[in-house]
């Protein structure tokens, strides 16, 4: 097989939005993209001592900057021009419908503070949301506030705290995190003023059972597990897990982000768990915007709702929709109510599937990436030989004794015309390659994507230089990212001279 | 597939579970098809009174302002939002390069070294920077002024309640002390008011604490800059420019700071950087700061944020320009201040800081309790303000843009001027 080169080097157009020349280098003075109204009341005194001499931002005419940032939008790599197999994020397709629904003024042009008499469509959707998310999580209450996952742990931690202060087990200072876990486990720990305990996972991938018991005491809060893990795989001692975790008066929070696997298969909250967030840009299909906007919402056990973040959609006796803050709520996120637009496009997916599409669609998820371990498993090493969910993660072992590292396999496969999966994560696994496919792709891409990694592993033995050089066929080869991280420039500057002052600022 | 993984069924694949909780029954509305999907959302939006079908002249952190059309066009290039975080740069320059655009633009209007490329939102943004002065200062006491729009205040308890951080709400920079890691303000205040920016920065100084600004960006467009004032870091929401409503969410935090507290800084932040052939290009960096690679270390565990709309920050401000986005301010200011004018005069109506500099935001004192006279406007489609009764006795604090031509002023003043009649 070669490479196909799908993403191949720019049309000149690309080329000219490259790197050099930002919008401030294109600017002509008295451009102008967009014009105004004109002033139709008497102009009021300035207070001109507060106001500014210069603003430098770019003159531009409206086509100028169309094509301008069209060009950039063609040096991404995105779900809609392929396939996307980056572990752990799940990029799946988003429909389309859920975008225009999105946008309909009733969703897009409401003010966050209008009364709620005159937001009841929106306000319904949320609660409906709350009870569909409880309804999946196997737990009692839903808070649409946390704008990410993380915004979510840090909730749902925060929830924990306040509810073992409430319970008269205050005092508890640590968290027990996984070594496999996402860094923002341990960061989110860490902004609620626990000290981060790491359990290591055990040979077979399951977390360490002698290691956890050893942890577990009075000091403990809370376990942080993500189900299933960032290996992929389902822990078969959850239910001893989360005995454990409660035998030892501590709380278990799921990390929701690999939901994909599970959503309809087993509700978490069945399972032990006390809180979970759910990462709604991977499960629920909404986009991933280029790093978001995402949501996190959260959900909890009937015992910590009065906890919950502000605001909380709830109904009243007659059937209208109201913003409460619970009770006891750990408080306010961010200005207003989550990250609604993006909710939207959550509630329309579920609406769209329900609960026999949901099981399918985690079905098709699991069956695809053990269908690429299968495939896979020859080739390259798997480090936890047994059945995956809805991700696979292989080693590039092998590969590395022969002088060929993982980040060499991920830029050759951009050569193929395909994004890299998730590499050097989890941790625990030496040059690890964290792949998920998702349910939305066919066979047919999943061959195409396991042929690419197949001629890899060939090319990492006949000619490792080939991968050693990659990507050719990008818009950029490979960039030096350590310079960028010693001599910082971060910002646009008017002259050259100022940029190397930057540089020599570091 | 199955006969290659080597199972019979599908279901073999999820024998780990524990069978007693397999395939529970889920109690979820029945599938849509695509277009009952959208009869029944759009059904559900009619529900709602948006802005535009009601006159609105609501702010308190968001209000009403015009998007252009590029804004949407671009947002809409599904490369850009079916994309993730650039882990990848030699593929992802379009989102990379974009978040450099953002991070320079928001230097430029806020005055300061350094931006990142992102927070969740204003208040987000503002409660990570009193986070982070804890940080650069090694004290504990966060210090802001009661001026501050309350729903900020709030995101800054909660964020400062994870560490026991304690929090001070104080009415003059003399309540400050050594303790302090940093005095917190808004310019223009929760009220429409302008500060003594510069003031409330020596002041905070003098203490050793760090100033922390949140400041409105659209007002940045005619107004000095918060680095004028000696702010160390900078926040503000982005919703004003080209980000729309949303009922609130979502927009984009701003975030800013000097150089020498780079290192403090949260979020993502993007550098320029060569490839092999010597070409620019950009990439995520100074990641050891972050979650990924410092863990429980991290300046904090934020991760996936808003880059879509830090992206259509980006191409709102390449669009309006410098004399566009002063155009947009001069038209919020100058409408704002006929609009307060007018209301004045109406007979029982106040300005709550008569006197004080605002931008297009202001505080009236209402003839009687301000939900009776929203009500009223309601009637006559009128969004007039919002209630803060329980911050000043019968106040409404109005906000006046780009949106609000002067025909819909005088609609404003006359339903008030009806309302201050009208009998309950």
């Amino acid at each position: 097989m070669t490479a196909p080169a799908r993403l191949s080097a720019p049309p000149e157009a690309c080329r000219d939005a490259l790197g050099e020349r930002l919008t401030f280098d294109r600017s002509t003075p008295g451009k102008q993209g967009v014009l105004l109204p004109p002033l139709d009341v008497p102009e009021a005194a300035l207070p001109t001592d507060l106001l500014r001499d210069e603003l430098r931002l770019p003159e531009m005419s409206q086509l100028d900057v169309v094509r301008y940032f069209t060009a950039l939008s063609r040096l991404n790599y995105s779900i809609d021009t392929g396939f996307y197999p980056l572990g752990s994020c799940t990029m799946k397709y988003n429909p389309k419908v859920d975008e225009q629904i999105a946008a309909l003024p009733g969703f897009a042009q409401l003010h966050p503070l209008q009364p709620e008499e005159t937001a009841q469509g929106t306000l319904r959707l949320m609660y409906e949301l709350q009870e569909m998310l409880a309804e999946i999580t196997g737990l009692h209450t839903a808070s649409l506030a946390p704008m990410a996952g993380a915004q979510g742990e840090f909730a749902g931690l925060l929830v924990i705290k306040a509810a073992l202060e409430a319970s008269g087990r205050g005092g508890r200072t640590r968290v027990l995190v996984p070594d496999a876990a996402h860094g923002t486990n341990p960061a989110s720990a860490a902004m609620c003023g626990f000290e981060v305990v790491s359990i290591p996972t055990g040979a077979d991938g399951d977390i360490d059972l002698t290691a956890l018991d050893a942890a577990l005491d009075e000091r403990v809060a809370a376990l942080m597990l993500t189900l299933p893990s960032t290996l992929g795989l389902f822990d078969r001692n959850i239910l001893r897990v989360s005995r454990a975790v409660h035998a030892a008066g501590a709380l278990m929070y799921g990390d929701g982000a690999n939901l994909n696997a599970i959503a309809g298969q087993v509700r978490p909250g069945d399972l032990g768990f006390d809180v979970m967030h759910i990462n709604v840009h991977k499960t629920l299909a909404t986009p991933h915007g280029g790093g978001g906007p995402g949501a996190g919402p959260i959900a909890v056990t009937e015992a910590l709702a009065p906890f919950l973040p502000a605001p909380h959609v709830a109904r009243d006796a007659e059937g209208r929709y109201r913003l409460v803050t619970p009770e006891r709520s750990i408080g306010r996120l961010g200005a207003f109510h989550g990250n609604v637009g993006v909710l939207v496009r959550a509630y329309a997916y579920l609406r769209a599937l329900g609960a026999e599409g949901l099981r399918e669609m985690s079905t098709a998820a699991v069956v695809h990436a053990n269908y690429v371990q299968a495939r896979l498993r020859e080739a390259y090493a798997l480090p936890y030989d047994r059945r995956c969910m809805h991700e696979v993660v292989f080693s590039g072992s092998k590969q590395r004794a022969r002088g060929v590292r993982t980040l060499d396999i991920a830029k050759r496969l951009i050569d193929y015309g395909f994004h890299p999966p998730t590499i050097y994560f989890p941790l625990i696994v030496e040059e690890a390659l964290m792949i998920e496919p998702t349910e939305a792709e066919g066979k047919e891409s999943l061959d195409a994507f396991c042929d690419a990694m197949l001629a890899i592993a060939r090319e990492a033995e006949e000619a490792p230089e080939l991968l050693r050089q990659a990507p050719v066929s990008a818009p950029l080869r490979r960039l030096d990212e350590a310079t960028a991280a010693r001599r910082p420039v971060l910002r646009w500057r008017p002259d050259p001279r100022s940029e190397e002052r930057d540089r020599g600022g570091e | 597939m199955l006969a290659t993984i080597g199972v019979a069924d599908e279901s073999e694949l999820f024998a780990d579970i524990p069978a007693e909780y397999r395939n529970p029954t889920l109690r979820l509305p029945p599938p849509l098809a695509e277009a009952d999907l959208l009869r029944e959302l759009t059904a559900l939006a009619a529900m709602n009174r948006p802005v535009g079908e009601l006159v609105s002249f609501l702010g308190g952190g968001a209000a009403r302002h015009y998007v252009p059309g590029i804004v949407p066009a671009i947002l809409g290039r599904s490369e850009f939002y079916t994309a993730y975080t650039p882990y990848q740069p030699e593929i992802a320059q379009g989102t990379l390069q974009s978040a450099f655009e953002f991070q320079s633009m928001v230097c430029e209007l806020t005055g300061m070294d350094v931006a990142n490329a992102g927070m969740y939102d204003g208040a987000s943004a503002f409660a990570e920077a009193c986070l982070m002065a804890t940080a650069v200062t090694g004290r504990r006491r966060i210090a802001a002024l009661e001026t501050v729009e309350p729903r900020y205040l709030e995101a800054v308890r909660t964020y400062a309640s994870g560490r026991g951080l304690p929090v001070d709400r104080i009415a003059s920079p003399e309540e400050l002390t050594s303790a302090h890691a940093c005095l917190a303000i808004q310019q223009p205040n929760g009220y429409g008011c302008f500060e003594d920016g510069a003031q409330l920065g020596v002041a905070a100084h003098a203490v050793g604490a760090l100033y922390v600004v949140h400041t409105d960006p659209l007002a940045l467009g005619l107004f000095r800059p918060p680095a004028d004032d000696g702010a160390d870091i900078v926040t503000a929401d982005g919703q004003a420019l080209g980000v729309g409503l949303n009922f609130g969410g979502p927009s984009v935090g701003l975030f800013a700071c000097r150089e020498r507290f780079l290192r403090y800084m949260p979020g993502r932040i993007v550098g320029r950087t060569r490839d092999l052939d010597g070409r620019i290009g950009y990439v995520l960096t100074l990641q050891t700061r972050e979650q990924h690679i410092r863990r429980e270390r991290a300046t904090s565990n934020i991760c996936t944020a808003q880059q879509l709309l830090a992206l259509a920050v980006a191409v709102y401000l390449a669009a309006l320009g410098p004399r566009g986005l002063r155009q947009v301010a001069e038209l919020c200011y100058h409408r704002a201040h006929y609009a307060a004018e007018r209301i004045a005069a109406l007979p029982g109506y106040r300005l709550a800081f008569p006197g004080k500099t605002f931008f297009n935001q202001f505080a009236v004192v209402c003839p009687r309790p301000p939900r009776e006279v929203l009500a009223a406007a309601l009637r006559q489609n009128v969004l007039a303000g919002l209630d803060i009764s329980d911050r000043i006795a019968n106040g409404l604090l109005i906000c006046v843009t780009e949106m609000n031509p002067r025909a819909e002023i005088d609609l404003l003043v006359e339903t008030l001027g009806a309302a201050a009649e009208e009998r309950p």
